[in-house]
């Protein structure tokens, strides 16, 4: 391949400065790695029935030899930049070249793409495996396997684009890749529904995305390049006008909130479980969702700029991401399937990342992109695993008491949630505190810093982190504890195979030890030369296409604080499912997953020792609801019921109040607003349309007409407006 | 020459067009119509074409052309599937979207 | 009126071209009012193919003599040979369209008058000093190399467009 500097004719634009067109082979071709998976994809629609394995062997075979190259880029990467420092390779050649404008397709490698390199393969190597037990009997399974493929090397393709023409390219391809595979069993409506619903609210952020790529190539490219670097580099160095970045920057996170699930426009991610698992924990860890976590970090000098990130202390980006994340966690509390749980999850990670970006932490971001992927794809391959064994997702019906039947299951899934949850050494402790403390907003004791003050931010944040950890203990309870009350009619449930608990061991080896490759600036135990070798060698700081960020200063008493939040949040609902629940499940003899008091009375569950209960727990009943009614008690138990006050009150009620509000905010929110937003304007509409009902009639004709007219009338405006 | 007379002539002929897509009930007619309209468009890419001195715009205009004859194509196609699901082309006969 | 003084003022270079300009233009004005208003199907059609040749002597008054073959192949060729058919196929009366309400009729007119009322100020103001001076046709050399080098993704497009039109129009109206 030619090492061509793409539009190098381009005057206007400032040449790069820290961008290099030689280096380590591994670097120069890191353009084989979405090859590799491309190719297989073509050989496995093509060839893939008539190969022994079905086709399974070449997918597992390309992305294995990916990942293996991606490994030996990500050494290089480590050489070439303690050579060199950060000099981005960039590889690019003419595609075409149309109307005057030269279009090129080339590789941009540093430190970021990198990363995603190794993240995208990794995961998606190990849901290729998992995949051949999970969906081993199924009738297309060859296909499902060529669209494996293809999303791995969208995904890669993407991550490596130069330009934002390609990213456009790779973005889309992500997108229809998601469409196929979530609909892999589009023969059951809800199944096609889902994927017509990811693919139809990507298609609203898209929108955004070809308005904010054309305003860049005009603003920022010249008109006459659409190249990442040269688009930044103009940008950082304060070449293009604000208004220009303002729009750019608002459309490029319309889709971003499209395609990365943000509050509003979440709502196809949760649908999006209809998917086979192994799909659902590539499109969640590695590939479709991070793709709008990825442009953000890859665009930054755009958002930093447009959205005014640095100094202030609140903006659009970080506002979205605060909401998604507490927003995502609290639906995630009232989710009975267990895929959705970790859907909802999904949501309130993302948010996380956005609002690290929105509050200009980007190596917390990034961090977290690459730490989350692996513990969320455990959890997800996990849940598969589960699901697979009971054929059923709905933890309330079909599970309970699954660590007797899968314990290597069940200990991975541990780890994972621990790691999601946040709590010491684990990956997701690392980054969540990097985020924390990248807000800025912690003036305790020290370490503080950062972009700017965003306390509004750091609350959320620390919010979001007791709910992580109350509904994953949630969901391991009523998964893996209790009573098994599914169907035992065909037979005990089984741990699966080794296909599937391998990459399993894996993904919870990997969340144990990735979040020590970004240790905190200062952490004692170890030598600084291992503290953040992430950010070190993903960080483009100091190059020539990042805006000048400033770095906060982490801090002892912030990370203590968040894990004690984190605790606090695990430990009120350990106490109400491991302990309450789990007594009252042992004094009746069922398993239950909730109280029958309290909230869950409209449950109707354990119908039958409901009298039982009631008696039993009549002044707990009453201490809970009313307080004169505690004076009615007898009298012995008074000082039980003191011990309980303490106790129950705070934590019992914490735990409530949080399912609770998760409720009202699914309810009233997620099913009420916007569900009421979209029925509501369809109410408008139909009672306009009682009036205009002789417009809407329906006739073709009547609708140009009015089109026309309105389009005269609309020009005749700007023509008063502006000509005469 | 004006390069005014052209554009006038131009809009001329594509109010005539929508005239008649809006005034037609054959499906064939309205069509035709849209012709009328594509060629008006024609004239204005050809006209500034020489305004300008550049072969753009002759391009486009055969590039219009060549979506024209796909458009008439694909029509006709639509319109003989209507006349065969309801033996009428009355364009006001179909109000399936009526609210 | 200005535009008739304008008109006047290079009258000396370009009398020919202006006369050849009037009488084209209304041949073709009174043939498109005759598309949208006859009744019959079939001399609509006939019509139309008066305002196509008479755009294909507009471009050759401005110089684009390929764009004006092309546009007597292609319209005149085979796009009213399309139509033809089309009424042909769906047995549309070939005597007098079914009446129009006038109350539709109105509304498009006043719909079109609008438009064009519109567009006239639009251009009017905008170009009134716009001269076109054609001393050479186009060669049809400059286009093909404009289309095969500047154009070509545009051209390898519209290439693509066809073919889907083409299988579209199959798909559409095959009999299943």
């Amino acid at each position: 391949m030619s090492v061509v500097l793409g539009l190098a004719a381009s005057g206007s634009v400032p040449t790069s400065s820290t961008v290099t067109h030689s280096a380590n082979w591994f670097l120069e071709y890191a353009w084989l790695v979405p090859l590799l998976p491309a190719l297989s994809f073509a050989g496995i629609l093509f060839f893939g029935k008539r190969m022994p394995y079905k086709g399974a062997e070449l997918g597992i075979a390309a992305v294995a030899l990916s990942f293996l190259l991606s490994a030996c880029a990500g050494i290089a990467w480590i050489q070439h930049h303690d050579d060199i420092g950060y000099h981005a390779v960039q590889n690019s050649t003419q595609w075409l070249q149309s109307g005057g404008v030269e279009f090129s397709a080339g590789v941009l490698v540093d430190g970021l793409s990198v990363m995603m390199l190794l993240v995208v393969t990794i995961v998606s190597l190990l849901v290729h495996v998992y995949s051949t037990d999970y969906v081993g009997d199924d009738k297309r399974y060859t296909h499902f396997f060529a669209f494996l493929s293809l999303f791995t090397a969208a995904m890669l393709f993407f991550v490596l684009s130069d330009n934002i023409l390609q990213m456009i390219v790779g973005w889309e391809l992500v997108g229809v890749c998601s469409f196929v595979l979530i609909g892999h069993w589009w023969e059951e409506k809800p199944n096609s529904d889902a994927a017509l619903k990811a693919f139809l609210t990507n298609r609203v952020g898209d929108v955004g995305l070809i308005i904010g790529t054309i305003t860049l190539f005009f603003a920022a490219g010249g008109g006459v390049t659409f190249d990442t670097v040269r688009i930044n580099e103009a940008i950082v160095q304060g070449e293009v006008g604000h208004t220009a970045l303002i729009v750019a920057s608002l459309c490029l996170m319309a889709a971003v909130m499209s395609k990365s699930g943000q509050f509003i426009l979440h709502t196809w991610l949760p649908d999006a479980m209809a998917g086979p698992t192994p799909v659902s924990a590539l499109i969640h860890a590695a590939t479709m969702v991070v793709a709008g976590v990825f442009m953000i970090a890859r665009l930054y000098p755009v958002f930093f700029e447009g959205m005014q990130i640095g100094g202030s202390s609140i903006n659009l980006m970080a506002t979205i991401g605060a909401i998604t994340l507490v927003f995502g966690g609290l639906l995630a509390f009232v989710q009975d399937d267990i895929k959705k749980v970790l859907a909802y999850s999904t949501v309130s990670q993302l948010g996380y990342m956005v609002m690290a970006l929105g509050v200009g932490a980007w190596t917390a971001a990034v961090f977290h992109l690459f730490t989350h992927a692996f513990f969320k794809a455990n959890l997800f391959l996990g849940s598969g695993s589960v699901a697979h064994a009971v054929h059923s997702f709905d933890m309330k019906k079909d599970m309970g008491g699954m660590r007797k039947f899968m314990p290597k299951t069940y200990v991975t899934f541990i780890i994972g949630s621990l790691a999601l949850a946040g709590l010491f050494p684990l990956a997701g402790f690392w980054s969540k505190d990097e985020i924390l403390v990248g807000t800025g907003g912690w003036g305790l004791l020290g370490g503080t810093g950062g972009n700017g003050a965003y306390t509004f931010h750091l609350l959320m944040g620390m919010f979001g982190a007791a709910l992580t950890a109350a509904y994953m203990t949630r969901c391991v309870y009523l998964t893996f504890h209790g009573e098994f009350r599914g169907d035992r009619s065909h037979g005990d449930p089984h741990e699966s195979g080794p296909r599937i608990l391998v990459p399993l061991y894996i993904m919870s080896g990997l969340a144990v030890v990735a979040g020590f490759v970004n240790l905190p600036a200062g952490f004692q135990l170890v030598g600084d030369s291992w503290t953040e070798r992430f950010g070190h060698y993903v960080e483009p700081y100091k190059s020539s296409y990042f805006p000048a960020i400033d770095h906060a200063t982490p801090s002892w008493s912030l990370a203590v604080a968040a894990s004690a939040v984190a605790l606090v949040g695990a430990g009120a609902a350990v106490y109400y499912y491991f302990v309450k629940v789990d007594r009252l499940a042992d004094e009746t003899q069922q398993s239950l997953t909730e109280l029958p008091d309290g909230l869950s009375k409209s449950n109707g569950l354990a119908a039958a020792g409901h009298k039982v209960l009631v008696n039993k727990y009549y002044l707990d009943h009453l201490y809970e609801g009313v307080i004169v009614a505690f004076t009615k008690g007898p009298l012995a138990r008074a000082a039980y019921w003191v011990n309980q006050k303490v106790i129950d009150r705070t934590v019992d009620k914490a735990g409530e109040t949080a399912v609770l509000v998760g409720r009202q905010v699914y309810d009233v929110v997620d099913q009420g607003v916007i569900d009421g937003f979209v029925d509501g304007s369809g109410r408008v509409s139909d009672a306009t349309g009682e009036e205009l009902r002789r417009i809407n009639s329906g006739k073709v004709q009547n609708y140009a007409a009015i089109l026309f007219a309105m389009a005269a009338v609309l020009a005749g405006a700007f023509l008063i407006i502006f000509a005469l | 020459m004006l390069l005014n007379q052209f554009l006038l002539l131009s809009a001329m002929l594509f109010c005539i067009g929508v005239y008649g897509v809006l005034a037609r009930k054959n499906g064939v007619l309205v069509l035709m119509s849209i012709e009328l309209i594509l060629n008006a468009v024609n004239i204005n890419l050809v006209a500034f074409g020489a305004l300008t001195d550049d072969v753009g715009g002759e391009v486009f205009a055969l590039f219009t052309i060549a979506v024209a004859a796909a458009e008439v194509g694909i029509g006709l196609a639509i319109v003989l599937l209507i006349y065969r699901n309801r033996r009428s082309i009355d364009l006001s006969e179909i109000d399936l979207m009526k609210g | 009126m200005s535009l008739l003084a304008a008109l006047s003022a290079d009258a000396d270079l370009y009398v020919a071209q202006n006369v050849f300009f009037a009488v084209i233009a209304a041949a073709m004005i009174f043939s498109a009012v005759r598309v949208v208003t006859t009744g019959n199907v079939v001399h609509a059609a006939l019509w139309l193919v008066v305002v196509l040749a008479g755009v294909a002597a507009q471009f050759i008054l401005l110089g684009s003599e390929f764009v004006a073959v092309t546009q007597v192949l292609v319209y005149i060729g085979a796009v009213v040979v399309l139509f033809l058919f089309g009424v042909m196929l769906t047995r549309a009366s070939l005597g007098d369209d079914e009446s129009v309400g006038d109350e539709k009729r109105g509304m498009a007119a006043v719909v079109g008058v609008l438009l064009f009322a519109v567009m006239a100020i639009a251009l009017i103001d905008s170009f009134e000093d716009g001269r076109l001076v054609i001393e050479n046709p186009q060669s049809v050399n400059a286009v093909s190399d404009a289309i095969f080098s500047q154009y070509i993704v545009a051209f390898e497009a519209v290439s693509v467009l066809l073919l889907a039109a083409l299988i579209g129009a199959i798909v559409v109206a095959r009999k299943d």
